[in-house]
């Protein structure tokens, strides 16, 4: 079982290096060999089936049986958390590379800009699927050089300068997730995280040792999320790079370095305590005002959709802040739309960059005439990121609300509620003036996109309505067995323990 | 312990240089003496005093290798660490070069077009 597990990190890194070998001889082809690979792993992500599994690279790996039972060798473990969050790569990455192909001018560069979207995808699947905490680490770094570079891609003094700054805070989360994991190291022996896990369990740590560690994490992996104190770099980063990228980094990597760490690693390995649930509360509430407030400042359409992504994590840091079943589904359900609609927003401000020219909202208008695709995909985005029934913000909204009130944090309910009204008026505010309205004498020889480029944008919005609309029949599964790998239903057992069955195969006890 | 404190001690130094520091190079510097101050604590983690190195030779015993030398795993971590930390400082370099081109400064203030 599990050995197809592997290929979700071999096959974007032979596409990388495919696109790397053939800069020179035929670099038309690097577009379309993106194209091929996300491809590739959208079949994969949705035709895996079964449970769980484990994979050992290079086929070496030993499981020490009796009771310190532990395994020896780099595990690749695919569980319904991880398997949600490939999923969700997978169809974000063919969105973008999709709409990539007619984006991005043939240029010198071209090749190497797909090199590295390769790299990007294949650090982000090995985060995913990494069964000891230094490899998280090592995919982390891989996902961030790449998005480093891809920020830079344009290398203007703004996007460098931008890069630069990204570059520089993401490393010292870096350095924050090193050292809680030298910290996890010395006090257990262990690296692997369901071994880390079980020894946690068993109370061999010091609680001061844990709660440093914690904060370190919670430090680290809340920068790659942007939560609110940590959140400087994401407004330059996110609009600077080209927009499929912006999507990628907005709609995948804050979540797959970000949200998916934290909750793998803060739920699962250290196990969650009531002082970093609070954290996790303040960073969201914080996150949530910060985010949506800041960005009514702004008339750069990328900035304005970069400070909702800050806002748009707040909802599912505050979900993760409750700890309850409810609370990590209503969470990862959240983080899935976002990915969704968020890639749709971002992509969707590529193209009316270039169908109007620019990128402030003052001089755009009445386009929907010129380009009614555009104008309908950035629409329905908009609707769904405001959270109007039918579509999937609504629901995801609702569910974190509910799993708020239902945990009885009253106070939070009514902060949530109240930057999803301000969120609501950002994005009314957004398309009236985007689309609609007179058009500027500036725009009468405004054209719709090609095809390539509208048809990913629309695919993204048809599918945050069918999310909205079917989640009771199939969504919900995806997101039941994700949340299931990580909070038992009804608490009857340790929730860490689903986890290290599922590493060593056997119950433990 | 005192090992300890004193890694930390150096990550201090680095974040120092990386907060208070306006010329990018001496940023870039902080960072990379935060990552080796990071790398230094992982190794003293796998230290342990009078042990051997971790060097298993033919014929050695292993059950009287693993009681008798240092841990070997810190050691393999900071490999790959520092070879990351090599390629994140290369990058760095890389874009410091290119926004001199640009602005013709290394100071961060002078070139400040981005608003947070």
């Amino acid at each position: 079982m599990g050995t197809y597990i592997p290929v979700f990190v071999a096959l974007p890194l032979l596409a990388g290096f495919a696109c790397l070998l053939l800069k020179g001889p035929a670099p038309r082809a690097t577009p379309w060999i993106s194209v091929a690979s996300m491809l590739g792993l959208l079949a994969l992500a949705v035709g895996v089936r079964g449970d769980a599994g484990v994979s050992f690279a290079g086929g070496w790996g030993v499981r020490l049986s009796g009771d310190g039972a532990f395994v020896v060798g780099i595990a690749l473990v695919l569980d319904g958390l991880s398997r949600l969050f490939l999923l969700l790569v997978a169809v974000v990455g063919t969105a973008s590379a999709v709409y990539a192909l007619r984006y991005l001018e043939p240029e010198p560069g071209l090749s190497l800009f797909h090199v590295l979207f390769n790299l990007l995808v294949a650090g982000m699947n090995g985060a995913l699927l990494a069964g000891d905490l230094f490899n998280l680490y090592v995919f982390v770094e891989v996902a961030s050089l790449a998005s480093y570079g891809l920020v830079a891609y344009r290398t203007g003094g703004t996007e460098v300068e931008a890069a630069f700054k990204y570059l520089v805070l993401g490393t010292l989360a870096s350095t924050a997730i090193l050292l809680g994991i030298t910290v996890l190291y010395a006090a257990t022996g262990y690296l692997n995280m369901a071994d880390l896990s079980g020894a946690i369990g068993r109370g061999g740590v010091p609680p001061v040792a844990l709660l440093f560690a914690s904060s370190l994490f919670v430090l680290g992996f809340g920068t790659k999320t942007a939560a609110m104190p940590f959140h400087a770099w994401l407004p330059d980063a996110h609009p600077s790079a080209p927009a499929p990228i912006s999507a990628m980094l907005s709609g995948l990597l804050i979540k797959t370095l970000g949200i998916y760490a934290l909750v793998r690693v803060l739920y699962v390995v250290v196990g969650i305590d009531e002082n970093v649930r609070l954290v996790l509360t303040v960073l969201g509430c914080l996150s949530m005002w910060g985010g949506v407030l800041l960005a009514q400042a702004q008339d750069d359409l990328k900035r304005i959709l970069a400070f909702h992504s800050v806002s748009q994590m707040g909802y599912v840091l505050v979900a993760l802040g409750i700890g309850s079943w409810l609370g990590v589904a209503a969470a990862l359900f959240h983080a899935l739309n976002h990915a969704l609609f968020k890639s749709a927003l971002f992509l969707s401000a590529g193209s009316l960059e270039r169908v109007t020219g620019t990128r402030r909202l003052s001089e755009m208008g009445g386009v929907f005439r010129r380009a009614p695709a555009t104008s309908v995909g950035l629409v329905g985005a908009c609707l769904s990121i405001s959270g109007i029934p039918p579509f999937n913000g609504f629901w995801s909204k609702l569910l974190i609300l509910i799993a708020l009130a239902s945990a009885g944090q009253y106070a939070v309910a009514v902060i949530a509620a109240g930057a999803a009204l301000m969120t609501l008026v950002t994005f009314v505010k957004v398309q009236h003036k985007a689309v609609f309205g007179a058009l500027p004498a500036r725009l009468e020889g405004a054209r719709e996109v090609p095809a390539a480029m509208y048809v990913p944008v629309l695919a993204l919005v048809a599918l945050c309505l069918l999310s909205g609309l079917l989640w009771p029949v199939g969504v919900d599964g995806l997101i039941g067995s994700a949340a299931s790998a990580v909070r038992a239903p009804a608490d009857e057992r340790p929730a860490a323990s689903v986890y290290v069955e599922t590493v060593h195969g056997r119950p433990t006890r | 312990m005192t090992f300890y404190a004193l890694t930390l001690a150096l990550a201090g130094v680095g974040i120092y240089g990386l907060l208070a520091k306006k010329n990018m190079l001496k940023k870039v510097l902080g960072l990379a003496i935060l990552d080796h101050a990071v790398n230094l604590l992982l190794v003293a983690v796998g230290y342990r005093a009078g042990a051997s190195p971790p060097i298993l030779l033919a014929g050695d015993d292993p059950a009287a290798f693993v009681r008798g030398s240092v841990d070997p795993l810190p050691q393999a971590l900071v490999l790959t660490s520092i070879v990351i930390g090599l390629g994140v400082t290369m990058l760095l370099v890389a874009m410091v070069l290119r926004l001199h081109q640009r602005y013709g400064t290394l100071d961060v203030d002078r070139m400040d077009r981005l608003k947070g």
